[in-house]
């Protein structure tokens, strides 16, 4: 483009006949021509300004590497001045000059290599761009990652944290829970017992329990409970309920007797605390020929299920019995039955019939006591450990349904060899 | 992986000829001995690596325990000697790579014919009594300039290019290859550079040392070079007519010629 494309706007000419030393000497971005061991040749004005020093200040006394920061000038010797030999050129390098009065210039550098003729090096240029917004926009970027590393760490800190604490609370969650059932049922003779604790959460205590333990003149007491509620409060309560039965059944093992003592223990605990209250079986066994008698009586639990030797499965109704703890009086019902060979008495806690089912079938989507009574039917005649693998099967079955923890006992009479099986 | 592939390992020049092994310091990688190499391959077994972490070296092989202090690079010299099964070799150690040659020396002083120490400087921070040159400011400053400088490496990349050294042609058409080292070693190894002290190492040296300085280094001055001559007992202190920390490239000649002289006298 000349004058003559434009002759009304003459002034067009002397923007576009620029000089050439004018051009270099007042561009945009800064100029320095170095020889190849860093000895400053030639500078343009731009960046003495930004330096804020007298050409003759710099030209034959200073090298390019003198312009830096001390921690720049490593770098350059570490980094940039070996790959620009190496590579005649490099760009876009960020670095900061130190000015005249002490002040730090980020400014980003590419340089080239000049070859003479012969291929030796002669000088190098290199442009000098302010890169002050470059820069603080990089120190954000920067600054963001080493935030978000920070609050990582913190947060992967508190993670681990929290698993021990919670690996913690679930060890002294296990310990108490051990506290509540004996480390292994005794060996009665004439009959076989099998228990099982289904744990719903390690990090919850539900408050089941059971015992079964000598009487002496060939009797033994038993019993199977449930403390209302979760936690550590129900698991203490729960502790009591045992320890209660276990001492009592040493003075009289009625099971009317006890489960009254038991009510009036809890009742009288009730004053300020948050309520609890238990629902029992407690009873008795006594060898009776070739089978056992037993006699039991239930204050608000479950009805056990009797699985016949002859195949097929009833309750044994406790119902009518109250809540142990609640009312200062709670009467309980009594039930006397006979253990032939062959036949199981299955007691559990409500966690099994109160487990959701997985289609919503049932009483209420809960599983349900008459669900329950079909299983034991089917699987009936079982031995007591075929009864708790079948329940504990059912459990498994159950899964995530079971939210709460559910204690098994059953007692049985090995069946009569001589027994017709049923087919 | 093997040594010689985690280090990446290249031996050239005469099989029967003495050993020269060429050591890199902190920022590139072997290819700084790109204009020496080939010169002293004429006469010697010239042997070159990548320290882990650098270069083409194999970054699976890096953790910040081992590389953290100059132990670490010690190591990997003692573990490629022993692969190659190096004896009476001359090591040349560049910049922090000299005092990894003493260290080196110090451990299995059989190997070790002699040691070249290439711009050498026991420490670089101030001290009482001592100059470095730097302040510990002067370091974050480096620092903070790896952190603004990727040089082409990049984390999409690196898995390719490092570890890969068979495929050369992976990583050399990008530019600052060279240089290229993951930001999180660079900023270990710069530490464990800038940061060690091995003035106390010096006097243990028992193998005939050469030193050579350069007329004008502003990381390795003078006046550190002569400390290192007068704390090893018999060294020998050549200043080469070069300026800048990179004499194996600003003055390649006299920077091999010196190296070859050193060795031609061990045998």
């Amino acid at each position: 483009m000349t004058a003559k494309d434009h002759p009304e706007e003459p002034e067009f000419a002397a923007l576009l006949e620029d000089s050439p030393v004018d051009l270099y000497e007042n561009a945009p971005c800064g100029y320095v021509s170095t020889l190849m061991d860093g000895r400053i040749v030639k500078i343009n004005q731009t960046l003495l300004t930004w330096l804020g020093r007298a050409r003759d200040e710099v030209v034959g006394r200073m090298r390019f590497a003198d312009l830096l920061t001390v921690g720049g000038k490593l770098y350059h010797e570490t980094h940039f001045a070996p790959l620009l030999r190496m590579q005649g050129e490099i760009g876009g390098i960020a670095l900061e000059l130190r000015t005249a009065a002490g002040g730090r210039l980020p400014v980003l550098v590419t340089s080239k290599v000049r070859v003479g003729p012969d291929g030796r090096p002669l000088l190098i240029r290199s442009t000098v761009f302010d890169g002050g917004d470059r820069r603080a926009y990089e120190i954000e970027l920067l600054r963001a990652r080493e935030e978000a590393e920070t609050a990582r760490a913190l947060a992967d800190r508190a993670r681990e944290a929290a698993q021990a604490e919670r690996r913690r609370l679930q060890d002294v969650l296990a310990t108490l829970r051990r506290s509540l059932v004996p480390p292994a049922l005794p060996d009665v003779p004439g009959l076989e017992a099998v228990a099982h604790y289904h744990t719903a959460s390690p990090d919850d205590l539900g408050g089941d329990f059971y015992d079964l333990y000598p009487l002496g003149d060939g009797r033994w007491g038993f019993f199977l409970g449930d403390v209302s509620g979760h936690g550590p409060g129900a698991a203490a309560v729960a502790s009591l309920a045992r320890y209660t039965l276990r001492a009592s059944a040493m003075h009289d093992p009625d099971p009317t007797s006890l489960l009254a003592i038991l009510n009036t223990a809890m009742y009288d605990r009730q004053v300020d605390e948050e309520t609890y209250y238990c629902t029992v079986i407690a009873g008795m066994l006594t060898r009776t020929g070739d089978g056992f008698a037993v006699t039991f009586a239930g204050g608000g639990h479950p009805s056990p299920i009797l699985l016949r030797a002859g195949g097929g499965a009833d309750y044994l109704p406790t119902t009518g019995g109250v809540l142990i703890g609640l009312l200062p009086e709670a009467p309980s019902v009594t039930v006397h039955a006979e253990l032939r060979p062959g036949d199981t008495l299955l007691f559990y806690t409500d966690g099994l019939i109160e487990a959701r089912t997985a289609d919503g079938s049932g009483d209420d989507g809960r599983y349900g006591d008459q669900a329950l009574l079909a299983f034991a039917g089917r699987i009936a005649p079982a031995t007591p450990a075929a009864a708790i693998a079948a329940m504990t099967g059912l459990l498994e079955e159950l899964g995530e349904g079971v939210d709460d923890d559910t204690a098994l006992l059953a007692l049985g009479v090995a069946p009569d060899p001589d027994a017709p099986t049923r087919a | 992986m093997d040594v010689r592939s985690r280090n990446n390992v290249r031996v050239i020049g005469p099989q029967d000829g003495r050993v020269v092994m060429l050591a890199h310091g902190f920022g590139c990688d072997q290819n700084l001995w790109r204009l020496v190499a080939p010169v002293l391959a004429q006469e010697f077994r010239v042997v070159l690596f990548d320290y882990v972490g650098s270069g083409r070296s194999d970054l699976a092989a890096w953790s910040e325990e081992r590389y953290a202090t100059l132990d670490g690079y010690a190591a990997d010299v003692l573990d490629i000697c022993r692969d190659l099964d190096l004896r009476d070799l001359v090591f040349v150690g560049h910049s922090v790579s000299a005092m990894v040659g003493v260290m080196s020396a110090a451990r299995e002083p059989g190997r070790f014919a002699g040691l070249v120490l290439l711009v050498p400087s026991p420490r670089y921070v101030d001290d009482e009594g001592y100059r470095g040159g730097f302040s510990a400011e002067d370091i974050d400053e480096l620092l903070a300039s790896l952190e603004a400088n990727y040089l082409g490496w990049s984390a999409t990349m690196a898995p390719l290019i490092m570890g890969n050294p068979d495929r050369p042609e992976l990583g050399e058409e990008l530019t600052n290859s060279f240089c290229r080292t993951d930001p999180n070693i660079a900023r270990a190894f710069a530490r464990a550079t800038f940061l060690s002290d091995s003035r106390a190492d010096l006097a243990g040296v028992q193998v005939p040392t050469l030193i050579l300085d350069c007329a004008e280094d502003m990381i390795a001055p003078r006046e550190v070079g002569a400390y290192v001559h007068q704390a090893i007992t018999g060294s020998r202190l050549v200043t080469l007519a070069a300026t800048g920390h990179c004499p194996q490239l600003s003055a390649p000649d006299a920077t091999a010629a010196a190296i070859a002289a050193f060795t031609r006298e061990s045998m």
